[in-house]
């Protein structure tokens, strides 16, 4: 207890010295924990996947797509019991900055069927149901533009030609805190008509099926049956999990993964060189005073205690600042981006993983640098210490 | 004005070793960080704008950003080549190449996920209009045949693509016969075969793109006007330098404004270090600096030297960051651009301009953190340090 009293007079000494530490290691945790987020995010449609769900795409790759006509023997393949199709659309609104939202082509009368995720009313569903360029969007996309059931939309596509007029019927909630609220719906039977009066070679397609499946664990075995089913034909397919369909997309980004770990590892390397140059110029600074204390009785587990205890709290206050810190920059952040260069991640928030991770780095940060000056002061000769001039 | 000789505060930076070298590697971290940053952005760019020649055009579907998203028939095909800034190649063909790119889903080295690799369907003047692209093993594909030639990147990054090997994809085996280099550009990245072959294959009636080359460079306006102007296409038109390297700019944007966010906020960390050692230094010196003031050295020679010291301790930083970060010249790096959707390998890229903008920082870390040390020394009262313990 006394020994605590002595690690908190001693933090005070020094106040600014102090001040300023906690402060650069508090910044240091906010960049790490902001890294961590980012990561994160990435990962987010991970969370929001569900294991009842196939993904049928072309094999080829995902910009090739497949006849519509492989709808009714998937859903001859057993274990499946619902089934639904997507096609990109690629759209630009007003111009390539602001277009950074997907909008999905989708078979209305199955879609919210195999991805109740997306809540939406049975009247928004009707009405959107009954009109053919009906669109339906996520809260969150209709709150960044400011629309409201009823408005008219129009783009363009980078994909198709052409003006594309949509009318919003209906907006979705997210079952859960990961669903993405970004997205733009509207029917593939618009898409396809007009298609069939533009391109017609390109109509008849979809650009992936999604599969739902009764028992998540016959997954492996339903995609293959599946997959079989279409082997040596023009169109072969790839069934997976959409967890793994999803995990696809985030290995494109491997090495942007890899370079944001690297430095999250590199900004604990400079919090570690702040803390232990100020534990380290403190230890030097108070040679002569450890001698006394050891004079006094002292055993050299108090000292290293002391050492410690001093450089565990600084980081910690250094710590704790920083994580209250990381969820206003995040969103900061977010709304740099979006502003420069469109919106990148449809989900913004601070796990609470990111939060316990940093402070155990901040944590481990105070012990380490407290190894060098506690070694110090445990292996000082009471004499030498004594003999020290400042 | 006396100024304090600049061996001073170079022999007080030697003095503390331990200190100066965490407070220096704290700064240094920082810069390596800041400095590979820039590094992969303009690696990525340098590597696009090369794909692209201030001599051709292109020509894709209005509203397309890629290649891949863009179509363009056979007759709109014709109608680009027979236009009259359309340069003539020695057999007194127009010198215009119309091209089919898709993305071909392929098993990468030592990844178990799969990446997308660009196939490139080019005719013989596609080869004339980049002479940057030279067969380094095998031989070209014969037309008419389902062979392919490959990018050096690619060979390396995806498994199945070395000589004689083949590739199955719409329903053909196709084998490797050739290997190319392209410079550094993009194009190392893909898949080369016959125009024709790929489009029979994918039963495709439709190009992605028509490159021509320009007869003189003044000839692009013109050419512009007339095709995007004419009524029976929607067609746009771009400098194929401009065109590729916007491929780049969502890529390049986001590495940037990510790095450098972050990187600017925990070098605020570093500089507090900085701060940390001066305020120390001074406080440690006080009756040293009592004693230079007695000299008759100013105020403002022990501000200046101060100053001088935490320069210095920053330089040292900035100096180690930028060298560790240039040895990161020689990796490659690769990665999926999203504009493109298809896998790109590039490598980070020191430029003059990037070690200028890192010492700078670097610098400007050191005079924010000992500023207020400095300022603190110089406004010290002689008597009061003199008599300092």
């Amino acid at each position: 207890m006394q020994l605590l009293h002595l690690v908190f007079r001693n933090l005070f000494r020094h106040k600014l010295r102090t001040v300023l530490t906690v402060l650069g290691i508090a910044i240091a945790i906010l960049s790490f924990g902001m890294i961590r987020t980012v990561i994160a995010m990435w990962y987010s449609g991970i969370e929001a996947s569900s294991p009842n769900r196939l993904i049928t795409r072309n094999a080829i790759s995902l910009i090739f797509p497949l006849p519509i006509a492989y709808r009714n023997a998937i859903t001859a393949v057993p274990g499946v019991t619902d089934l639904s199709y997507a096609q990109w659309f690629g759209g630009i609104y007003i111009d390539e900055k602001h277009s950074q939202f997907p909008q999905i082509a989708v078979d209305g009368s199955t879609w919210f069927k195999v991805a109740p995720e997306n809540q939406i009313s049975d009247a928004e569903l009707t009405a959107f149901m009954r009109e053919r360029n009906a669109a339906i969007v996520g809260v969150q996309l209709a709150r960044r533009f400011g629309w409201k059931v009823g408005d008219t939309v129009r783009m363009r596509s980078m994909i198709y030609s052409g003006d594309w007029d949509f009318v919003i019927r209906g907006i979705y909630t997210g079952a859960k805190k990961t669903t993405d609220e970004t997205l733009f719906f509207f029917h593939w039977e618009y898409l396809d008509q007009k298609l069939r009066q533009l391109e017609p070679w390109r109509a008849g397609h979809v650009g992936w099926y999604v599969v739902k499946i009764a028992d998540p664990d016959r997954a492996a075995a339903i995609s293959q049956a599946i997959d079989a089913r279409f082997k040596n034909s023009l169109a072969e397919t790839r069934t997976e999990t959409e967890e793994s369909f999803i995990q696809g997309f985030i290995s494109m980004s491997d090495a942007i993964l890899i370079a944001l770990r690297i430095v999250s590892i590199v900004i604990i390397g400079v919090i570690l060189a702040v803390l232990s140059n100020t534990m380290a110029m403190t230890a030097r600074e108070r040679l002569s005073e450890y001698a006394v204390l050891k004079t006094l009785g002292f055993r050299t587990r108090h000292l290293i205690l002391l050492i410690a205890g001093e450089s565990v709290l600084i980081a910690l206050a250094g710590g704790l600042i920083g994580i209250g810190l990381i969820g206003p920059t995040v969103s900061g952040f977010d709304a740099v981006m979006t502003s420069t260069i469109g919106a990148m991640f449809p989900i913004v928030g601070v796990s609470i993983a990111t939060r316990s991770v940093s402070l155990l780095m901040a944590l481990g940060v105070g012990l380490a640098a407290a190894i060098f000056p506690a070694w110090r002061a445990a292996t000082l000769r009471i004499v030498n210490g004594l003999r020290r001039i400042g | 004005m006396t100024p304090i000789p600049f061996s001073y505060s170079l022999r007080n930076i030697w003095t503390r070793r331990l200190t100066t070298a965490l407070t220096a590697g704290g700064i240094a971290m920082v810069i390596f960080v800041f400095t590979a940053v820039l590094m992969l952005a303009y690696g990525l760019e340098k590597t696009l704008v090369a794909t692209g020649s201030d001599d051709n055009a292109i020509v894709i579907r209005k509203g397309s950003q890629s290649e891949m998203m863009s179509l363009i028939d056979r007759n709109a095909a014709n109608v680009i080549r027979n236009q009259p800034e359309v340069a003539t190649g020695s057999d007194g063909k127009p010198l215009a190449a119309a091209e089919a790119v898709v993305l071909i889903s392929m098993a990468k080295q030592g990844n178990s996920q799969p990446a997308h690799v660009q196939a490139r369907g080019i005719e013989p003047e596609s080869l004339t209009m980049r002479p940057q692209v030279k067969l380094t093993a095998g031989r070209l594909f014969r037309p008419g045949t389902s062979e392919i030639i490959v990018g050096a990147s690619a060979a390396r990054r995806f498994e199945g693509l070395g000589l004689g090997q083949t590739v199955r994809f719409a329903m053909r085996d196709w084998t490797v016969v050739g290997r190319f280099e392209a410079g550094g550009s993009g194009f190392e990245s893909e898949i080369w075969l016959d125009s024709e072959q790929l489009l029979q294959a994918f039963r495709r009636p439709v190009f992605s793109s028509v490159t021509v080359r320009l007869a003189d460079r003044s000839a692009f306006d013109p050419l512009e006007d007339r095709l995007e102007g004419d009524p029976r296409f929607n067609l746009e038109v771009k400098r194929e330098k401009v065109f590729y390297a916007d491929q780049s700019a969502m890529m390049a944007g986001f590495i940037r404004v990510l790095g450098i966010f972050v990187t600017v906020i925990f070098s605020v960390g570093a500089m507090i270090g900085a701060m940390i050692t001066m305020y120390a230094a001074v406080a440690n010196r006080t009756m040293e600096i009592g004693t230079l003031r007695a000299l008759g050295f100013p105020r403002r020679s022990i501000l200046i030297a101060f100053l001088i010291e935490s320069l210095l301790l920053s330089a040292i930083g900035g100096s180690a960051g930028l060298v560790m970060a240039s040895l990161l010249q020689n990796m490659t790096v690769s990665t999926t651009n999203f504009t493109t959707f298809s896998e790109i390998a590039f490598r980070f890229a020191l430029s003059p301009v990037i070690a200028l903008e890192s010492i700078t920082f670097a610098l400007m870390m050191g005079f924010l953190g000992g500023f207020l040390p400095a300022f603190r020394a110089a406004r010290q009262n002689i008597v009061n340090s003199l008599r300092a313990v």
